[in-house]
């Protein structure tokens, strides 16, 4: 059936077209612009001068060393965040998704965390886990263990993930959830007359079927990590001790905001860019291929 | 191959009592077909069979063997679903090798089984080929290749062919019944629709409102239905239903209508005057005979035969139908004789069969 619907002119559809036209314009277009250029381009200290550089900020960028610890930095981070936040949200969903009493209390209780601002999640964080004032915090130090992630970067970037894959949980649960309720009961159910146990049933059935679920969540998961978490980073620990939790995204915000470098800051996010370009690429190619069949 | 045994099996969900109390044994072999209206309780009685669900009372026995608390995955029983549940990731060959591969069969022995079970259902070519990829009949195929391949205790159908459309609904019926008998696999078949429940079953047993109506050959469940609902339910156009009143110290009935019919096997017992129903199907009115005056409302000509649509000309008179032979005369109003000797009576209040003597 051709669902399409064909206008007789142009005008109509282009207004119809104009608002978004215009909002992705305006908050998306034109900033990504300036920062095309002005990665290309380096600035004095004092603000004076502005000169073009053509690809020399790149150049130096994937040349220095602190860059590309902290682009490893941030893949071995958002790998952890996926992992973490898919793995707890799918063993949840799991759960949601038996015929329990109280289920949906417990689905509406899982939720709730999404909606909750990365910053406050954050200080939240702060008052559990800080090993002055934090209630873990002081009696993980007391049972012996030596906890401070002010000085010790492992176990701050140990709990940056953790706070960002908390919050990502309830997302990917909800998602997991509509997932596992697609698959027709009856093929469970088929399964477990074939023979099929709980965990044989699990990795050859359902993890199989929900596996565009899984591959939607996993670009979803990279893009948060590597971009939405600023917050949660910087209100934990500002990239720190030293530049032991600062992913690409706080770089980028330290050089640009901090050390007013521009053209460089403007050439990480030019980098960050293309990434994002790339991870939705291959999501829609996928997910278009889905569909067709 | 094993026997079947269910005692008081009851299923409540919530405060819904969905089986009231069904005992029931098949022999070993035997094919049992389950029908009712929707909502009668067959499917829950099937899975409670399967282990899916799990019986408020009663038990279930297979072989001797208790299984009543026993996990789905641990009965060997293979069922065959509705929409028959085809495992959507996996080619045909795998769908019907998955349950040989848990239970820990050899290579060999997985191709021998499938590749036997592919070609007594003509599924040979299509053994690579995804479930998407299949026709409905051909998935359906695939279902029961599925249980096949299992060589299980017992065969469980749940509404196998209401996906299909007419035809191949007529063509595999033949075929699961065909098969049924060449493996001698004791079933229990579920359906709605009641040639399914005819030609298919050693026994019928006829569901309604979760108790067993009846329970018996799919013969003598048409010439000796158990209660109203069992006769209006089985036979297609339904049975006509007279109000009537017992009379001639019970060897007659005189119907509300008018005329009176003497019974023809025997008298009934029972007080002069006593609330009855008399039920006579519609191939067994004869058109012509003047006991009987009916208003024709619709003729529906089906070729061979045609159905007369009509009503007793009293007001508030319930519809009845009549089956003729060939071409239907065409007028408003018809004289019908009632065959005393395909009567059946019934006890008004109570729904129940009212046989002779009794």
């Amino acid at each position: 059936m051709d669902r399409r619907t064909v206008f007789g002119g142009w005008l109509l559809p282009v207004l119809l077209v104009l608002p978004q036209l215009l909002l992705t314009g305006f908050f998306f277009y034109w900033p990504a612009g300036e920062a095309v250029w002005s990665s290309m381009t380096s600035q004095d200290a004092f603000g004076e001068g502005v000169r073009f550089v053509g690809w020399d900020n790149f150049a130096e960028l994937l040349a220095d060393p602190l860059y590309l610890e902290s682009a490893v930095r941030t893949v071995v981070f958002c790998g952890a965040v996926s992992i973490l936040a898919m793995g707890l949200a799918l063993a949840l969903a799991v759960f949601a998704d038996r015929e329990v009493r109280g289920r949906h209390a417990y689905r509406t209780l899982l939720i709730w965390p999404y909606a909750v601002a990365p910053a406050m999640s954050a200080v939240l964080l702060l008052f559990v886990l800080d090993p002055r004032v934090g209630l873990l915090g002081r009696w993980l130090n007391r049972m012996g263990l030596d906890w401070d992630y002010h000085l010790n970067g492992n176990q701050a970037l140990l709990m940056v993930v953790m706070a960002s894959a908390w919050k990502q949980v309830s997302y990917n649960f909800i998602f997991f959830l509509a997932g596992l309720q697609s698959i027709p009961r009856a093929v469970t159910e088929a399964a477990r007359m074939d023979g099929a146990k709980g965990w044989h049933r699990f990795r050859t059935i359902t993890v199989p079927l929900l596996a565009p679920t899984t591959f939607f969540l996993l670009v979803v998961n990279l893009v948060y990590a590597a971009f939405d978490t600023f917050g949660t980073i910087n209100a934990l620990t500002h990239g720190g001790p030293g530049k032991d939790t600062e992913t690409l995204v706080l770089k980028v915000f330290r050089d640009g905001v901090v050390n007013q470098d521009i053209g460089s800051s403007s050439a990480q996010s030019v980098i960050l860019m293309l990434g994002v370009i790339a991870l939705t690429a291959v999501q829609f190619r996928f997910l278009g291929r889905r569909t067709e069949t | 191959m094993a026997t079947l045994e269910l005692n008081g099996l009851r299923k409540r969900f919530g405060d819904t009592q969905v089986l009231r109390q069904i005992d029931l044994s098949l022999t070993d072999g035997e094919m049992l077909v389950i029908v009712g209206a929707s909502g009668c309780g067959k499917s829950t009685l099937l899975r409670l069979v399967a282990g899916l669900e799990t019986p408020t009372a009663g038990t279930v026995r297979l072989d001797g063997r208790d299984i009543t608390q026993l996990d789905p995955s641990a009965r060997d029983i293979a069922m065959v679903f509705q929409n028959y549940a085809l495992y959507p990731h996996f080619s045909v060959f795998d769908n019907m090798a998955y349950g040989l591969r848990i239970r820990g069969l050899s290579k060999a022995a997985i191709q021998a089984r499938v590749d036997a079970a592919a070609a007594m259902l003509g599924l040979g070519d299509l053994l690579t080929r995804k479930p998407r990829q299949l026709s409905g009949g051909q998935r359906q195929r695939v279902a029961m290749g599925r249980a096949i391949v299992r060589e299980p205790k017992l065969f469980l159908f749940d509404e196998p062919l209401s996906n299909l459309d007419a035809k191949l609904r007529v063509q595999m019926r033949a075929e699961i019944r065909r098969l049924q008998r060449r493996l001698g696999i004791t079933s229990l078949y579920v359906t709605h629709d009641q040639v399914e429940a005819m030609t298919l079953g050693d026994r019928l047993l006829v569901m309604h409102e979760g108790r067993p109506a009846q329970l018996a050959t799919p013969m003598e469940v048409f010439e000796q239905p158990a209660d109203t609902y069992v006769a209006s339910f089985i036979g297609a156009p339904a049975m006509n239903f007279l109000p009537a009143i017992l009379t001639e110290h019970g060897a007659a009935a005189r119907l509300d209508a008018g005329p009176t019919i003497r019974f023809t096997d025997g008298p009934r017992a029972g007080p002069e005057g006593m609330a009855l129903t008399l039920g006579i199907r519609p191939e067994h009115l004869t058109v012509g005979d003047p006991q009987l005056r009916v208003q024709v409302d619709l003729i529906e000509p089906l070729g061979s035969e045609t159905l007369i649509h009509g009503h007793l000309p009293t007001a508030g008179a319930p519809p009845m139908v009549i089956k003729v032979a060939g071409r239907a005369p065409a007028s408003e109003a018809i004289a019908v004789g009632i065959q005393a000797e395909h009567l059946h009576v019934f006890n008004r209040e109570t729904g129940m069969r009212k046989a002779p003597g009794a």
